[in-house]
């Protein structure tokens, strides 16, 4: 029986954990080494740090933040969003990092990906696959944080991508990004089927029956879980944001939840052991 | 009050050695990322860390010396602590990318995960947490670093080979991955080596590399 890790993905600006739906419309959430250490406090299996930005400015404030999380939290970082060069691999792993998330690089040249993985190794380099489901039923690849059109499909890039040693795969739905309208275990499910690499489910979570679903009918080895515990976290503790940025009106008006049904990663866990799914269970 | 003794994390330009060290930090070693086979040998202990290509691994430590450096280290009974890839170099050969010999400090070879097992695919490389679990050979845990470890405790794996040592008595941990049973920690006099990554591994861990640090007077 394989043991399936949830990963709580942070998705940083700058100073800022922030949040959007469908990648975009970023609200402020707090200060994501609050949020890191509370899910690797609360059991998290892995981290995943998505820089939304990618600009050089904001890139030394994640170096700085990977370093603080990496000297006192001992699960692997994953860390992706603008990396483009293998230099800006090695900085990355250099500051603390465990493995590098390629999207945009890898779809313009793919021999990024098997460069990366014959000088760091397969299991440092994973691909993110963001798509959107066409009118045709198709699943293409978008790449610039979901804003830019390529017209591949997904099933076959994900081929491709194993093919030049990626280690790994992580396929976000931007249909079901940030809306809580449950995984597309239907995207999940065509990636899976294609590939003999681990592939980790991201994007829709609302409950801990939709982390079920995406496992038991997508065959996700791993989940990315987002809203569905960033919701939580702030709900339960005064969240303290850095409003020297970004859209913080929604930490302000301190709003409640139609959709979703914000939880912890301890009780996701305990709710997938009840389901014969086994997984790390921390005390 | 004595000084730490000094800790040589070994480095072969084929790891990311940051979070080993993180650890050694974290619990007070006074370690120190090398890849000078002087300063290997002059170290009171060594850890062989990696993630990677065993036949790359060899060629770098070759290369540099580093194969006689730590087989001599090794012999002259300094604690010596090897992490996943470091685990693999210790055995005699690996069938990885051809075959490729290996430092020989254990008996026994590295194979492959095969891709089926009992009719179902499984994914290589293992990617995630798994149970460690006492061989039945039997080295009790209470005299290893995994003192106060309980049975069955969760460990992060990374990787598409695992040793198979010829002796079964060297064997400290075995864990299941989806129907394949296989080694994933020995301790053999100073040679202490597991297969997952303790530095990655939460809280249980880093009382790994506590306790090997305690049991060894490195402190």
């Amino acid at each position: 029986m394989k043991t399936v890790r949830v990963i709580p993905r942070l998705d940083i600006k700058g100073p800022n954990l922030v949040k959007g739906i469908h990648l975009e419309g970023l609200r402020v959430l707090g200060k994501p080494e609050d949020f890191a250490r509370q899910y690797y406090k609360d059991g998290a299996d892995e981290l995943v740090y998505m820089d939304v930005v990618a600009s050089l400015y904001e890139r030394n404030s994640l170096h700085d933040f990977i370093s603080r999380t990496a000297k006192e939290i001992f699960i692997p970082l994953t860390v992706g969003g603008g990396i483009r060069t293998i230099q800006d691999i090695k900085e990355i792993l250099r500051a603390g990092a465990d493995k590098v998330s390629l999207n945009t690089a890898a779809i313009k040249n793919p021999s990024v990906v098997s460069e990366a993985a014959n000088m760091f190794g397969s299991s440092t380099i994973t691909v993110s696959i963001e798509a959107a489901k066409q009118s045709d039923g198709q699943y293409l690849a978008f790449t610039d944080n979901g804003r830019e059109y390529t017209g591949i499909e997904v099933g076959t890039w994900s081929k491709e991508v194993e093919r030049r040693g990626a280690g790994e795969i992580i396929v976000t739905s931007i249909d079901r990004e940030g809306t809580g309208r449950g995984y597309d275990t239907a995207l999940t499910e065509l990636v899976a089927k294609q590939v003999s690499i681990p592939v980790v489910a991201c994007g829709g979570a609302k409950s801990d029956q939709d982390v079920l679903a995406v496992i038991e009918q997508g065959g996700a080895d791993a989940v990315a879980v987002a809203s569905l515990f960033h919701y939580d976290f702030i709900k339960r503790r005064q969240s303290v944001a850095d409003t020297s940025e970004g859209n913080v009106e929604f930490l302000k008006q301190n709003k409640a939840f139609s959709v979703m049904k914000p939880t912890t990663i301890r009780k996701v866990k305990q709710y997938l052991h009840r389901h014969d799914i086994q997984c790390r269970l921390t005390n | 009050m004595a000084k730490p003794k000094k800790v040589a994390i070994i480095d072969y330009q084929l790891s990311n050695l940051f979070s080993v060290m993180h650890a050694c930090t974290y619990v007070g070693l006074d370690a120190t990322i090398t890849f000078d086979k002087k300063v290997v040998a002059s170290a009171d202990a060594a850890i062989l860390p990696g993630v990677g290509a065993f036949g790359d691994a060899m060629k770098n430590l070759d290369n540099t010396g580093l194969t006689e450096t730590i087989q001599e280290f090794i012999a002259q009974g300094k604690p010596f602590m090897g992490v996943c890839l470091g685990l693999q170099l210790l055995f005699e050969e690996s069938e990885e990318f051809g075959r490729h010999k290996g430092l020989g400090v254990l008996k026994g070879d590295v194979k492959k995960f095969p891709t089926v097992q009992d009719g179902k695919a499984i994914k290589v490389p293992q990617i995630g947490w798994n149970k460690i679990y006492s061989s039945d050979t039997g080295i009790a845990w209470s005299h290893s670093p995994l003192r106060h470890i309980k049975e069955n405790s969760f460990m992060y794996f990374v990787h598409s080979y695992h040793v198979v040592p010829e002796d079964e008595s060297v064997v400290l941990t075995k864990t299941n991955y989806d129907g394949v049973e296989y080694a994933s920690g020995v301790l053999y006099n100073n040679v202490f080596a597991v297969q997952f990554h303790p530095e990655k591994s939460g809280e249980d861990g880093i009382a790994i590399y506590k306790n090997w640090a305690q049991q060894n007077g490195l402190l």
